[in-house]
């Protein structure tokens, strides 16, 4: 295992966060805080509690986890694109480097840029509302296993995006969509029958169901389904990574 | 002299049907600076590409130091530094911290006082908390060296390093890489200037359409395909040349006044005294003499057109 290119490649990912602060860090917060802000604390006052919690508490986890989704596929993505755009892949492909080791390298970084951004905004949450977290040990591995996903999709979307426009295609048109539609700012037993049965479609349902359990013990689907919907995903985009550097598809001829 | 880098029979063909490479064979000894010539589109970036793991072979075998790059290719890459042809970098880094990276991603741990002394040896020590975006080009081709060289490599590739840049550094890059030869690094270059290989090469190997035309020292292929000329600048008028050059094969250009007389360097027998014997009987009086080698240049234009 060549650990020094791990850390190369790991520390210089990390370091480009922290080059663009307010990019990388102030920006999502900022958005996360708003919302916290305007459905938690304004609007969230006017409404009824859902499964007896507030609903400034209630939309906590799912906003947590819609910024954790986005923020690890963009990383991850922009990440692997930005040298494949301007060339200097060469570097790693030239290395003594395993396709593991850059996989490793690339997603640990987009993984630990959104757990930190997590945290960050869990913190700004309780200037906000007011949550209490039942489960820690579970919420950790939630928040750890949707970052890891999460990036493991955005660093496929960056080795297949021949293009800026491609490279935030889906982030913005299936990502964030399946987000927002995934229970962040409601209980889908709010919804008619039939949509009940249609959002069972969305991905994004178990991961928010799952780690809104962590925070209160109620949730919309089986916790046990939630980590095997996470744990289904994490294996999918693994074996699409494999199949990607196997087949040297868009990286190598 | 021990073989560093080995390749035998290498074809490569592009999923776009490219025949790129076409029984490629080339053996280059340790310490030496091989120049690979060729015109656009000859295979030379694909030979070096599929060499550093750029892209992967087709059929045949490449080895540096005895070890495979496709089944060792920890070993072989750890072994080689490569500087591109285009300024392939991420331009928000700083110098140092592109050196640290490239040291690190080639599993070498960190060394600060080898990368300062590669940054003083390319003049890019007082630039190095500088971002590459404020470099001039120059500058940046240098830190693409610097990388190269960051895991102290055995062997360097450089493609086209001195496209595009201007004299003075051109020179600069001649002074560094013989530098680099004397510590023992071995040196393939890819190169469109051919009194760059001319220059620093002690082999050259000519690429044309996928294959190797021919590899020779570089003083021997200018011994072995080298002509020479004795250009010789008439004093008296002559409207045409006298009897006494009929046996020799001589042009005359008679509105220049000059006598051209063209010979094979490296053969022992050629007629030089004769010529001038001949001027001295038709008392032609000479205002200068001189000779002209074939450059390298035209030993290549030469050889890819006789194969075109």
């Amino acid at each position: 295992m060549n650990w020094y290119a791990i850390k190369a490649i790991y520390l210089s990912e990390l370091a480009r966060t922290w080059r663009t602060p307010m990019q990388s860090i102030a920006s999502p917060v900022l958005s996360t805080s708003l919302y916290f802000i305007v459905f938690g604390s304004a609007i969230g006052s006017a409404m009824a509690s859902i499964d007896g919690i507030s609903y400034g508490a209630f939309i906590v986890p799912g906003l947590i986890m819609l910024m954790v989704l986005t923020e690890s596929t963009s990383n991850s993505s922009f990440g692997i694109y930005m040298p494949k755009w301007s060339g200097a892949i060469y570097e790693i492909l030239s290395a003594p480097v395993s396709a593991f080791e850059i996989v490793v390298g690339y997603v640990g970084a987009a993984a630990s840029k959104s757990l930190i951004l997590g945290v960050i905004i869990l913190l700004t949450a309780r200037v906000f509302v007011d949550y209490s977290i039942m489960h820690p040990f579970w919420m950790v591995l939630f928040l750890f296993l949707t970052a890891v996903t999460f990036s493991l999709l955005g660093f496929i979307i960056g080795v297949m995006a021949d293009g800026f426009e491609r490279l935030q295609a889906i982030p913005l048109m299936v990502v964030t969509p399946l987000a927002f539609l995934g229970g962040t700012f409601y209980s889908i037993s709010m919804l008619p029958d039939f949509w009940q049965k249609v959002t069972l479609f969305n991905p994004v349902v178990y991961l928010v169901s799952g780690f809104r359990w962590s925070f209160y013990g109620v949730a919309d689907v089986s916790i046990v389904w939630s980590l095997v919907m996470i744990c289904s995903f994490l294996a999918l985009f693994l074996v699409i990574i494999w199949w990607v550097f196997r087949t040297g598809y868009k990286v190598k001829v | 002299m021990t073989t560093i880098l080995e390749v035998k029979n290498l074809s490569k063909r592009y999923p776009s049907g490219l025949q790129a490479l076409n029984d490629v064979s080339l053996s280059i000894e340790r310490g030496e600076i091989l120049a690979l010539l060729g015109p656009n589109g000859a295979g030379k970036t694909t030979l070096i590409s599929i060499i550093c793991g750029l892209v992967n072979p087709g059929s045949g075998s490449v080895s540096v130091d005895g070890y495979d790059v496709v089944r060792d290719y920890r070993k072989t890459r750890s072994k080689i530094g490569l500087v591109p042809q285009e300024l392939s970098i991420n331009m928000f880094d700083t110098v140092w911290n592109t050196l640290r990276f490239s040291r690190g991603v080639f599993g070498k741990p960190a060394n600060d006082d080898y990368l300062e002394e590669v940054l003083r040896s390319l003049t890019l020590w007082d630039k190095r908390d500088e971002q590459l975006q404020s470099l001039s080009g120059g500058m940046k081709r240098r830190v693409l060296i610097a990388k190269a060289l960051a895991h102290e490599p055995e062997i360097l590739f450089l493609d086209e390093p001195t496209a595009g840049v201007d004299v003075e550094l051109r020179r600069d890059m001649w002074r560094l890489i013989a530098k680099l030869r004397s510590q023992g690094v071995t040196i393939i270059l890819t190169t469109h200037y051919i009194e760059e290989a001319e220059e620093i090469a002690d082999r050259i190997s000519i690429i044309r359409g996928g294959e190797i035309v021919l590899t020779e020292n570089k003083d021997q292929l200018m011994k072995q395909l080298g002509k020479k000329q004795l250009i010789l600048h008439l004093q008296t008028p002559v409207t045409s040349l006298p009897p006494e050059f009929d046996d020799f094969e001589i042009d005359y250009d008679a509105a220049a006044q000059r006598l051209t007389y063209t010979y094979d360097s490296n053969s022992q027998k050629n007629r030089v005294t004769e010529v001038l014997g001949a001027l001295n009987r038709a008392d032609i009086m000479l205002s200068d003499v001189r000779t002209e080698q074939t450059s390298l240049e035209q030993i290549f234009v030469n050889l890819v057109e006789a194969r075109a």
